[in-house]
């Protein structure tokens, strides 16, 4: 197995540096930055990586677009949460969640994929964006169960809480207790899921989504049944979704329509996806870290720009800093246009095809 | 044969002149898309009529069928030009809510630039300046969508799923490009005076604006069918729909023919922002993309690429919303959603499909 998926390590130095280094970064997180925030933004890179990895499994293996990703990762994030709020907090209440949240994708995934998937491509794009503004619209009026656009605040497991001390003393200056086991638990955790996604992507049935991406018509002529290994890629897709929703409901102990079903997330995954590079599980990680890194810092870039260009009307707003958005949306375009696989394609293949 | 065919593309590129001849320009309607479309139209009836049955109080029937034409006038508005772009040149864009958004904040700022006429002005003038309010969004969106067309749409032609990439990537741009030209802050954009309030009949009452917004689409829609059946113009569209690559076979530019349908289906849906924005009397740069899901809708249940079913559609949506958000306020997105399924499974195609040759 590990063979397998060291095979699947992009040949560049540099990309193979760069993976280094936001995995040992991811691993020492607690350590080397300080500050809760810098744990929190460490976290949710971790989630992500794995939601845009799995997103990745369907966009650029199976070539198929779906704006529905969200809701697999509210499933996962709402069902915790309501079993955490309506039951109580424990990790045997947490293992039913898993196993429901789990059930209820599948379901879902298996329905839009015979629905949508046999009739074309674009009405799948279409039909997940329908879907998916129903269920929240539904999140938002089942507010009883929901908490409706407010959300929902629940308790975690104490384990997992900072008031649960491992040591009294500190080590390396960190406290030992509960938040950073909170936070192993989902590096481990995301961790297992993103070498999972890789090895599936190895594997023989990797190839025949590979095949269908390059060309349905051949691999259907080969003997592949296009609509079961779509649905197939649909459902593993979500899967992961959903469990990416589970760490998220974990980690924020709060889940609402912002922080998990909103179109915003969708667009951020597809942002991720893109710049990161379609068709290369490690394109999720370089994507995920540049965006969450863009999002906290170009930020201040820009408003250095908005302060130096506050005398002219519309250049000082095209640079405040809440537009960011404007910029990554441009970047995405100028990528999609010019480096359609992403900066992990472009350092890959780097010259010895474009040459 | 050879003179058949010779004399057949004499007549068709003899350009310029309006087609007064009607037996040529109804004829590509087949028997079974007429057939079609008048299924659909009884199947609308069908609606009207179900409601009727089901909400007891025939006064508030009324209000929420007007109500409904009212809406489904304004989607078909929006969704027409989404529908044709698809139908001609097989491009999906995702972009094209925020272009429902531009046309509602140019619309905004038409109509802020005379204060004085709205607080002041007569009925006629608040009409004259609705009607300029759509024009401007019309230009500004038309202008805005053919550099839209020329930078972004022009490199990605055939290839689906790029083109949804790269349109809802301009989407986002064209979004947060509305926050820095009218800032960030949600408008209020209040109806003149004298499109507020009702008339009443006995019971019934009739709101003004939903009136007039559904004389707005009528007048829209005919003028459109008038265009697809009575000019040339049309008919080359309704051929390019059918079949692109003959049409250009004829020798007719269709790229160019292609830019001026973008073009026009964009200002219609910069109007269709106009009339919605109004309609609410709150305007932010996210309309466009909540609208979108519902343009959506309306184009797969319609059947893409057909003009008469996206109106019949349009309609459809429209009722079913104000009906069903009556009787279950709750379940009003989810039954659009239900209806849509339930065509696609009657009709793969939508309702009323265009034959679309051997492709």
């Amino acid at each position: 197995m590990f063979q397998s998926i060291r095979d699947t390590l992009p040949q560049s130095r540099i990309l193979r540096g760069l993976l280094a280094v936001i995995v040992v970064s991811l691993l020492l997180a607690p350590f080397i930055f300080d500050g809760s925030r810098a744990l929190d933004t460490a976290a949710r890179l971790c989630i992500f990586i794995v939601l845009v990895a799995s997103y990745d499994l369907l966009l650029g293996y199976t070539g198929v677009v779906s704006f529905a990703h969200t809701l697999f990762f509210g499933i996962g994030a709402y069902s915790v949460a309501i079993a955490f709020d309506h039951v109580a907090p424990g990790f045997g209440v947490l293992l039913v969640a898993v196993v429901v949240a789990l059930g209820v994708s599948t379901v879902v995934a298996v329905t839009i994929g015979l629905v949508s998937l046999r009739v074309k491509a674009i009405f799948y794009a279409m039909i997940t964006l329908a879907v998916a503004s129903v269920a929240t619209v539904l999140v938002s009026q089942l507010y009883l169960y929901t908490g409706g656009e407010d959300g929902m605040t629940y308790r975690i497991p104490r384990v997992l809480t900072p008031a649960f001390k491992l040591l009294d003393d500190k080590v390396l200056g960190v406290r030992i207790n509960g938040k950073l086991l909170n936070y192993y638990l989902i590096f481990t955790v995301s961790t297992v899921l993103f070498l999972l996604m890789v090895r599936i992507v190895a594997s023989p049935f990797g190839k025949v989504l590979k095949a269908l991406r390059e060309n349905d018509f051949r691999a259907e002529a080969i003997g592949y049944t296009t609509v079961y290994y779509r649905t197939a890629a649909t459902v593993i897709s979500a899967c992961m979704a959903t469990l990416a929703g589970v760490l998220m409901a974990i980690w924020l102990r709060y889940t609402g329509p912002d922080s998990v079903l909103s179109l915003n997330i969708m667009i951020d995954i597809l942002l991720m996806v893109v710049i990161g590079g379609m068709g290369s599980l490690y394109g999720a990680i370089i994507g995920a870290t540049l965006l969450v890194l863009a999002r906290n810092y170009l930020n201040e870039a820009m408003g250095v720009a908005h302060n130096a260009f506050i005398d002219v009307p519309i250049l000082a707003e095209l640079f405040n800093p809440e537009r960011w958005l404007l910029w990554l949306g441009v970047l995405f375009v100028v990528m999609v246009y010019f480096f359609p696989l992403g900066i992990v394609g472009r350092l890959v293949r780097g010259r010895a095809d474009h040459g | 044969m050879t003179t058949q065919i010779q004399t057949l593309i004499k007549q068709l590129t003899k350009r310029g002149e309006p087609m007064a001849d009607n037996s040529v320009s109804v004829q590509p309607l087949s028997h079974w898309h007429q057939n079609a479309t008048v299924q659909s139209g009884l199947l609308l009836v069908a609606f009207a009529f179900i409601g009727f049955v089901l909400i007891p109080d025939p006064a508030a029937w009324m209000t929420l069928t007007i109500a409904g034409l009212a809406m489904g006038m304004m989607l078909f508005v929006m969704t027409s030009g989404f529908t044709l772009v698809f139908g001609l040149m097989d491009v999906l864009n995702f972009g094209h809510g925020a272009f429902i958004s531009f046309g509602a904040f140019v619309g905004f700022s038409v109509m802020a630039m005379f204060p004085e006429l709205i607080a002041a002005g007569s009925f006629w003038t608040h009409i004259g300046l609705f009607v300029l309010a759509m024009m401007g969004a019309a230009v500004v969106v038309g202008l805005l969508s053919w550099a839209f067309e020329r930078l972004i749409i022009r490199h990605v032609y055939g290839n689906h799923l790029m083109q949804i990439l790269i349109t809802t990537g301009g989407m986002i741009v064209a979004e947060e490009m509305i926050y820095v030209l009218w800032g960030h802050e949600e408008r209020a954009w209040l109806k003149p005076d004298s499109f507020q309030g009702s008339f009443q009949f006995g019971d019934f009452v009739f709101e003004k604006y939903r009136l007039l917004a559904v004389i707005m689409g009528v007048v829209l829609f005919i003028l459109l069918r008038w265009v697809f059946t009575h000019t040339r113009l049309g008919l080359l569209i309704r051929a390019g729909v059918e079949n692109r690559e003959i049409v250009k076979s004829l020798g007719f530019n269709i790229e160019k023919l292609f830019i001026l349908v973008f073009i026009a289906g964009s200002a219609l849906a910069g109007m269709g922002g106009v009339m919605w924005g109004l309609y609410d009397e709150v305007i932010t740069a996210h309309i466009g993309q909540n609208l979108m899901i519902t343009v959506f809708i309306v184009a797969i249940i319609g059947g893409l690429g057909s003009i008469e079913g996206c109106f019949l559609a349009a309609l459809m949506v429209g009722l079913l919303t104000n009906y069903v958000g009556f009787i279950f306020p709750k379940l009003a997105l989810v039954s659009t959603l239900i209806l849509m399924v339930a065509v696609l499974l009657w009709r793969p195609k939508g309702l009323v499909p265009v034959s679309k040759g051997d492709s």
